[in-house]
């Protein structure tokens, strides 16, 4: 339909590398931009940014995770701990050291990555869910290291309060602000994604998903690439964690407790493992929904209820209704969120013709 | 991104702007307060009390003609206990005019507290959060308006240093606490404490959930024999306390507990009020149903033709809310009164909030008095007792150790 591939020729080799090959796909990415960057902090009210907020946060970490989970195969129900590792170290910069955002965020990444290869390293003789208790291991450690080392946790409170990011003497706090702050790495995570599984690297990840014994035949070295595949995914943590340490102004072991492990886990698999596009749906769907549900509930649900009864039946009601949609998606599509994309997509192919 | 996921992403996008859009705008003569409550997450045992209450005491105001002719909205947002619904909540109420902030929980205080302080809302952090907020000069828009985890700590030193006959002098004394950063908050004042007073100290984590502490119970009392038992724990684990204390054999009027630890749910969690005979339990509000306020309430919803709701049963949670909300639309009228009648802001009522004083309710808010410097209210805690089905009341309005809790407020 709008979707126009013939004619498509490629005559170098630039082209033929290109991150988007087709004409439409390239407006459709620049009319993002337009939407995104321009638009959309115009023309609504800061609070639905602070739920852009939030998703963007979160597509940053499904992506991370989905590099180890969905591309290379490994599970790790221990990312919410390499985000507090991101986060405190970027605290403790920020506070002690009086460091700037841009080495701070970095120096985060870099941390949780040093502690996710360290994890990873059982990944090479386990695998599977013996591997998922070896990770849940991980969350256990550095959450209790995090709550009772005060030389890292700042105190029995267990938080640090941290500046708000600065640059050039310019301070980003509203959230509009803060918006374009996190659009910036949401961006660059997701054009570093989509290189990182076209390069050599994310080929070899992809093998190792697919047939660790047969990856290892063709010569790929399982035991570097899967500590690369640990480190560039908790570097994502990483800087997750320090994300999400900006947005609020202050760094919590509270907030990044086994829980939110498992909301990523649920992120990726409802949006599709091993896709990028998975990601960023499952993101939105697993931070919109609740949200939505909720306003619509408080529409409609005044109709049947009374008010003192709809503020009970509105969380309750709400938790139902998500977990029900989960499993819904599920069915429908067991692939995830991505794959009932392409579906629809490729219907609308060749539509108005079957084939 | 591939071409029309943009499409889609786009259109779950403004799904989501068509619902929100929908929601009510405020009203002229309406002062907006966003309630923040978890009746659903990991402390729902004290949401499905508490907010009622809360919502009750502003029922009964608003049926009364409202504070000063302003209606009262309280916009209730459940979190369920996570932080990230918590800050949309907060810039979902700041959007709707909210002037005042009902937080609940210590990570959504504590993540809260620099927006407050930027937006100029004032927040309130009854029996959570941050103990060092109490000083106003360092956390402008915190307001604990209870007794914080630090005053509650002074004043169990306190109640065992009156039961054990006045001198704590070599008494050991154990300290059992739920293992996060709520737990440990009050652990720099006892120790404090410990250094003036001459006792013993042994501390006793128990690591969450908190459902399993029967090794910890068995070392305080038989291996390190305590004379008195300092509980602060959350949750499951204040009932599971009550139970294996009382296993063991350990007199449980010599156990004291934290607020969290305090309500009848633990006492009916633990096996009934007979097991739990004689624990002790520091609160922050009135409890019972003997309050003028309360019997408003219920007459209240006599008039409408209904029976009191049924949370009111649960009076420590429900008095709470109700206290909450008390205090809330008190800084509210001071706010208005000093604008002359005029629609406060968020910088109004935390200046109405300073002006608290001698507002006790009939008994259920303590003798509180907020000021600029001390936005606790004095941190003032009675003690009850479980005592033949009920609480009994065991001391009046009481705080202690000023000069330990000056020394760590200022610090």
């Amino acid at each position: 339909m709008f979707h126009r591939e013939a004619g498509i020729y490629k005559t170098s080799y630039a082209a033929d590398m290109a991150l988007y090959p087709l004409p439409v796909a390239r407006w459709a990415v620049a009319g993002f931009a337009v939407l995104f960057l321009g638009v959309l902090p115009l023309a609504v009210h800061e609070y639905y940014l602070t739920i852009v907020n939030l998703i963007s946060i979160a597509i940053v970490g499904a992506l991370g995770l989905n590099i180890l989970v969905g591309y290379t195969g490994q599970i790790s129900i221990g990312h919410a701990a390499f985000m507090s590792v991101g986060a405190y170290t970027a605290a403790n910069l920020a506070v002690r050291l009086d460091l700037p955002f841009w080495i701070t965020l970095p120096a985060g990444g870099l941390m949780a990555a040093a502690i996710g290869t360290l994890v990873g390293i059982p990944s090479l003789r386990i695998k599977g869910l013996y591997l998922a208790i070896a990770t849940l291991a991980a969350q256990l450690i550095i959450e209790w290291t995090i709550n009772h080392v005060e030389w890292i946790s700042g105190g029995v409170q267990a938080s640090i309060e941290v500046p708000r990011p600065e640059l050039f003497g310019y301070v980003i706090k509203s959230q509009t602000q803060l918006y374009f702050f996190l659009m910036f790495f949401v961006v660059l995570a997701i054009i570093a994604t989509q290189n990182l599984i076209r390069s050599r690297i994310g080929r070899a990840f992809i093998a190792i998903r697919d047939q660790d014994i047969a990856a290892e035949i063709i010569g790929i070295n399982i035991f570097r690439y899967k500590l690369y595949a640990f480190a560039i995914s908790s570097f994502y943590a990483g800087v997750t964690g320090v994300l999400y340490t900006y947005f609020l102004g202050i760094a919590n072991y509270e907030q990044f407790q086994i829980v939110v492990s498992i909301d990523y886990l649920a992120m990726i698999i409802i949006g599709g493992l091993g896709s990028i596009l998975g990601s960023i749906f499952g993101a939105i769907f697993v931070t919109l929904l609740p949200i939505v549900l909720r306003l619509v509930m408080e529409d409609f649900g005044s109709l049947i209820f009374s008010e003192a009864d709809l503020r009970n039946i509105i969380p309750n009601l709400r938790l139902i209704v998500f977990g029900a949609l989960i499993i819904f998606f599920l069915i429908v599509e067991p692939e995830g969120l991505n794959r009932l994309w392409r579906n629809i997509r490729s219907y609308f192919r060749v539509w108005p013709f079957s084939y | 991104m591939r071409p029309v996921s943009a499409l889609l992403a786009a259109g779950t996008f403004g799904a989501g702007l068509l619902a929100l859009a929908s929601t009510a705008a405020a009203q002229t003569k309406e002062i907006v307060i966003g309630m923040q409550c978890d009746r659903t997450g990991a402390t729902q045992t004290v949401g499905v009390n508490l907010c009622p209450g809360y919502h009750d005491y502003i029922k009964l105001v608003n049926s009364k003609g409202g504070v000063e002719g302003f209606k009262i909205n309280a916009i209730e947002i459940d979190h369920e206990y996570k932080v990230p619904p918590s800050v949309e909540a907060y810039e979902r109420q700041k959007k709707d005019g909210a002037v005042l902030i009902s937080l609940y929980g210590t990570p959504h205080t504590q993540a809260l507290t620099q927006k407050l302080t930027e937006d100029k809302i004032p927040g309130t952090s009854p029996g959570f959060g941050t103990a060092a907020a109490a000083n106003g000069q360092k956390y402008p828009y915190i307001f604990p308006i209870a007794a914080t985890y630090w005053s509650q700590m002074t004043a169990a030193v306190k109640f065992a240093k009156d039961n054990l006959g006045g001198n704590l002098k070599g008494k050991k004394i154990a300290y059992l606490f739920y293992d996060n950063p709520a737990g440990k908050e009050p652990m720099p004042l006892l120790e404090d404490l410990q250094k003036s007073e001459g006792f013993q100290l042994r501390t006793f984590a128990v690591p969450p959930p908190g459902v399993e502490m029967g090794a910890q119970v068995l070392d305080i009392a038989q291996r390190y024999r305590a004379d008195f038992v300092i509980s602060h724990l959350f949750g499951r684990s204040p009932s599971v306390s009550i139970k294996e204390l009382k296993r063991v054999g350990f007199p449980l009027s010599k156990v004291v507990g934290f607020v969290w630890a305090a309500a009848e749910a633990d006492i009916d969690a633990a096996g009934g009020w007979s097991v739990a005979e004689g624990y002790n339990a520091i609160q922050f509000a009135g409890v019972g149903s003997d309050y003028p306020v309360l019997k408003e309430i219920v007459e209240m919803y006599k008039k409408e033709g209904k029976a009191a709701p049924k949370e009111m049963a649960s009076t420590v949670y429900y008095n709470r809310g109700v206290l909450q909300a008390a205090i809330h639309l008190e800084a509210i009228r001071n706010a208005v009164k000093a604008k002359g009648g005029a629609k406060p802001t968020g910088e109004d009522v935390k200046k109405g909030f300073e002006q608290i004083k001698n507002f006790t309710l009939g008994g259920l808010v303590p003798p509180m008095e907020i000021t600029a410097k001390d936005h606790e209210g004095g941190g003032w805690v009675q003690i009850f007792q479980a005592k033949g089905g009920k609480w009994v009341k065991r001391t009046d309005w009481f705080r202690a150790y000023p000069e330990i809790l000056q020394k760590h407020l200022q610090g």
